[in-house]
């Protein structure tokens, strides 16, 4: 029995700022419909169902209520993964291998415009006895380990720059991309600092969104038109105390790609991946997640991005989609835009934000501040 | 503070425009064949986009309800809350929603026993039109529809 | 189910704190208490450890956002592959569910699960939590609250049916009294049926010793894959079936008066389990009881026993502990307690202990092989359902 797990179907709606029109079951719904018709499946042949979601992101208790419906899944197994959308693609993929589903479908939205002050949510996601008493807003989080990675790294603050004119470039090759942009160098190290070294124009924007994707057995995605092959995939989460952490690294990253590489025998990922859609919540997020992953020696990605080899024609392609510099952050479900566009990549179907030969393709996801949690997935062509 | 301001959607905006119009919507799948209340924009069994938006009457039967004497944080109410499942007619299979009864004396579950019962039916009491908002709390409550029977 | 499961999984540890009102542990310590119990009864230490699984019921009972990401160090998660699966109430029955999917998977031997809960931190009363989980917008305006669903619930079953408040209130005083031999339990009592009718109506026809308590604990269970198991384990239990089922939120729509969600569930674990007869297939089962309907109700969807007929097969004695299928022979949630992801988790720890004829004066007699638990949550919406036997 073949063990191999494919990605058969994907269906998105553009990410936005705002999505009055339409509720976040209506937008689930969409993205399912065009999920089911690429994978020329019907919701009644799915085995399984997950959604990714988390309950203060949707100010409801036990959101996991509001799924089934708007996926076809009603009486079906739904389970709700309070995590990254990659942890639902791993577990996803789980299910396909202990062979009790051959056709598994992962579900991840974000209606970060229902929010009046995502700040006062992300406060929450801190330790209420020894850090939320602070009272600081979480980003700061984030200008810590950007002060200590280019520190250690000797990373400059224009490498860190040159991450967002690179993603809000290319998101204007993507009709998928809100917020595609000429932002020079300039513009961002002009821009002021939320909390410094970080700049405003280093955070991405919030966008509304749903991402629907369908996995399946070796068996069941031969009959599918489009499968792209999971070669590998991999997550992690290392302590979740500010405490307690390796400011500089991200080694839930390097631990998550460690995995990855290893189920797909990849010894050397500067060889064997073709390009990477990666995390850039932050923009120096794109470069230490990038040396986690082992595509650039530690110190380097900001180099090789100055030097123009991570654009979209240049040797290792990084989140050629904009990523969510250009993308917009969705929250949990920003995994899964990255996973949507590495397979729309590796069919040939990123229009003008085609990458020539991908080869394989790299994910690597991160659940944001303050957590240190997240995932890697590379997918293959065959 | 956590605050939240929800996108209601196509199907429940209009439903909430409809309550205050004084009317409880509906909405049909051609292929179930199934009317249901409260709307939606798809239909979950058939998983395609509804069909049809109906007006359903303001009245209906009691499915369960439900006698609370206390409030979430367990502190105790003299008159209590009447909570119910109303079927609304002319659904099918009949279906409803969460509502509240009103019109019924006493507060001891006995003599609301005595009023009430699983299966009769009831009537929606509005609230006068230049008071309503668009919520569901346009319909004050539901109260018991005396000498007509199902 | 497309193919039968290629791997087996096995239960080799499972540990527990106590269960009470107010903890003075953090819920980092709760797990780290029932995780080191789990580890030390299965002879495992951590670092063998390679995946860890959480289950913790709403975040807003802490008052923290990702609260999974906040408890992953008191739960042994960090650097590791680590997971929180979320349906609600069903969470703790479906944390098995998740580590099996792990090992079955072929991706991990040695996986830790996880179930906390501390409901205490919750002010002024921990069922605030519950208050967001009605629909916002043409369901929360009417200011409902948790105990109304069930009450409309249970009113409904009992309408159908045509069943008596005293025929429920017998659940209450069974759970209670088997819990007096739950050294963990947080209300256990010897009661009558009488007794339970005269405490206050909260909700009717809910009475409130007709409903567990609100409390804070922990447990936690070791899966290890089939070799694994065999090497560390001479009494590993297997997981031979489980099933999950959600029905859909328009909870209005729906007949209360039977759960079709954990029919569909049982029958999953049923077919993975090859069972056919479920009533005399399962030895011993752990139904989920947080209202004393429920677990008639859930008994009944799990085929268990027929519709409208559970409460008839208690008050002839068929589900005590010493009966034909003894259920909830832990004292369950009305006896032992309610921390909700830990409750259900509760009821595999004590399948664990009564397959191995560990369970001491709990022990049903009759050697045991075979073993059921289920749970339920969400918008009385979610079935969750696993089976555990000796070979």
């Amino acid at each position: 029995m073949s063990e191999r797990v494919a990605i058969v179907g994907v269906g998105a709606v553009v990410p936005r700022p705002q999505s009055r029109d339409a509720s976040h079951r209506e937008m689930i719904f969409d993205a399912a419909t065009r999920a089911y018709a690429d994978a020329e499946i019907t919701h009644h042949e799915i085995d399984s169902f997950i959604s990714v979601a988390e309950d203060i992101h949707e100010g409801t208790s036990i959101t996991d209520e509001y799924v089934p419906d708007q996926l076809g899944a009603v009486l079906k197994p739904v389970q709700t993964i309070a995590g990254d959308g990659m942890q639902g693609v791993a577990v996803a993929f789980a299910l396909i291998r202990s062979g009790i589903a051959d056709l598994v479908v992962v579900e991840a939205h974000c209606k970060p415009s229902n929010i009046l002050r995502h700040g006062d949510v992300l406060e929450m996601a801190l330790d209420p006895v020894y850090e939320r008493p602070l009272r600081v807003h979480p980003h700061y989080i984030a200008g810590l380990e950007m002060r200590r990675y280019l520190h250690d790294t000797g990373t400059t603050e224009d490498a860190v720059a040159s991450v967002v004119n690179k993603n809000r470039r290319q998101a204007l090759a993507n009709p998928a991309a809100p917020y595609g942009g000429n932002v020079s160098t300039s513009d961002v190290l002009a821009s002021p600092p939320v909390c410094e070294p970080l700049r405003s124009l280093e955070v991405s924007s919030y966008a509304d969104g749903a991402v629907v994707l369908a996995l399946a057995s070796e068996e069941r995605a031969r009959r599918c038109p489009k499968p792209v092959w999971i070669r590998g995939i991999g997550w992690a989460s290392d302590s979740p105390w500010l405490a307690r952490r390796e400011w500089s690294d991200a080694v839930y990253a390097s631990l998550a790609s460690g995995m990855a590489y290893q189920m797909a025998g990849i010894a050397t990922p500067t060889e064997e991946i073709g390009f990477a859609e990666i995390d850039d919540t932050y923009a120096y997020k794109e470069l230490q997640h990038l040396e986690a992953a082992g595509l650039a020696p530690r110190g380097r990605a900001g180099a090789l991005t100055v030097a123009g080899e991570t654009r979209r024609e240049g040797r290792l392609p990084v989140n050629s989609s904009g990523g969510s510099l250009g993308m917009g952050y969705c929250f949990d479900a920003s995994a899964l835009y990255r996973i949507a566009e590495v397979t729309r990549q590796m069919r040939g179907e990123a229009g003008r934000a085609q990458i020539a030969n991908p080869g394989s393709g790299l994910v690597i996801s991160w659940r944001g501040v303050p957590t240190q949690t997240g995932g890697a997935l590379v997918l293959g062509s065959h | 503070m956590l605050e939240y301001g929800w996108d209601a959607g196509v199907a429940i905006s209009r439903f909430l425009d409809g309550l205050k119009a004084g009317k409880i919507l509906g909405v049909r799948c051609n292929v179930c064949g199934r009317t249901v209340t409260p709307p939606r924009a798809f239909c979950e069994l058939d998983f395609k986009p509804i069909d049809a938006w109906v007006e359903l009457p303001d009245t209906g039967t009691i499915n369960t309800y439900s006698i609370c004497y206390i409030t979430w944080d367990m502190k105790p109410l003299r008159k209590p809350q009447i909570p119910a499942v109303i079927e609304i007619d002319g659904t099918t299979p009949r279906a409803g929603f969460l509502h509240l009864i009103g019109g019924v004396k006493g507060s001891s579950v006995e003599s609301i026993r005595k009023q009430l019962r699983v299966g009769m039916p009831v009537r929606a009491v509005w609230r006068k039109p230049d008071q309503r908002e668009g919520a569901i709390t346009d319909i004050l409550h539901f109260e018991p529809v005396r000498g007509r029977r199902r | 189910m497309k193919r039968k499961p290629q791997r087996r999984v096995a239960v080799i540890g499972a540990g527990m704190s106590l269960f009470m009102r107010r903890a003075l542990e953090t819920g980092k310590e709760l797990s780290y208490y029932a995780a080191s119990q789990a580890l030390e009864t299965a002879g495992v230490r951590l670092k063998e450890i390679q995946a860890v699984v959480m289950a913790t019921a709403p975040d807003a009972f802490d008052g923290v956002h990702m609260k999974g990401e906040w408890l992953l160090d008191g739960a042994g998660g960090v650097r590791k592959p680590y997971l929180r699966a979320y349906v609600g109430g069903g969470s703790g029955v479906f944390s098995i569910i998740s580590g099996w999917t792990l090992v079955a998977s072929g991706l991990f031997d040695l996986v830790l699960v996880v179930a906390e809960e501390k409901m205490s931190s919750c002010q002024p009363h921990p069922q605030g939590a519950f208050l967001t989980i009605f629909d916002h917008t043409i369901e929360r305006p009417l200011g409902p609250n948790l105990l109304w669903i069930f009450s409309l619930e249970q009113h409904r079953y009992m309408a159908t049916y045509g069943i008596r408040n005293e025929d429920i209130a017998l659940v209450s005083v069974k759970n209670k009294r088997n819990a007096l031999d739950h050294p963990v339990a947080q209300v256990a009592a010897s009661l009558t049926v009488k007794d339970v009718l005269a405490s206050e109506v909260v909700a009717w026809p809910v009475h409130r010793l007709m409903v567990s308590p609100i409390s804070d604990g922990a447990a936690a269970i070791v899966l290890a894959s089939e070799d694994v198991a065999r090497r560390l384990s001479d009494k590993p239990i297997w997981v031979q079936g489980v099933g999950w089922s959600l029905d859909t939120s328009y909870w209005g729509n729906r007949d209360l008066a039977y759960p079709r969600y954990v029919e569909r569930a049982a029958r999953m674990a049923y077919e993975m389990a090859g069972i056919s007869e479920p009533r005399r297939q399962i030895h011993v089962a752990e139904p989920y009881d947080p209202f004393a309907y429920k677990e008639l109700h859930h008994l009944e969807g799990l085929q268990l026993s027929d519709k409208g007929k559970a409460p008839e097969d208690l008050a002839r004695g068929r589900f005590e502990r010493t009966g034909e299928l003894p259920t909830c022979p832990s004292g369950g949630l009305m006896g032992v307690g309610n921390p909700i992801a830990a409750a259900g988790l509760m009821k595999l720890c004590e399948l664990f202990w009564q397959l191995r004829g560990e369970a001491g004066a709990r022990q049903v007699p009759g050697n045991p092989e075979r073993g059921l638990a289920q749970a339920w949550g969400d918008l009385m919406q979610v079935g969750t359902v696993a089976i555990l036997g000796v070979n």
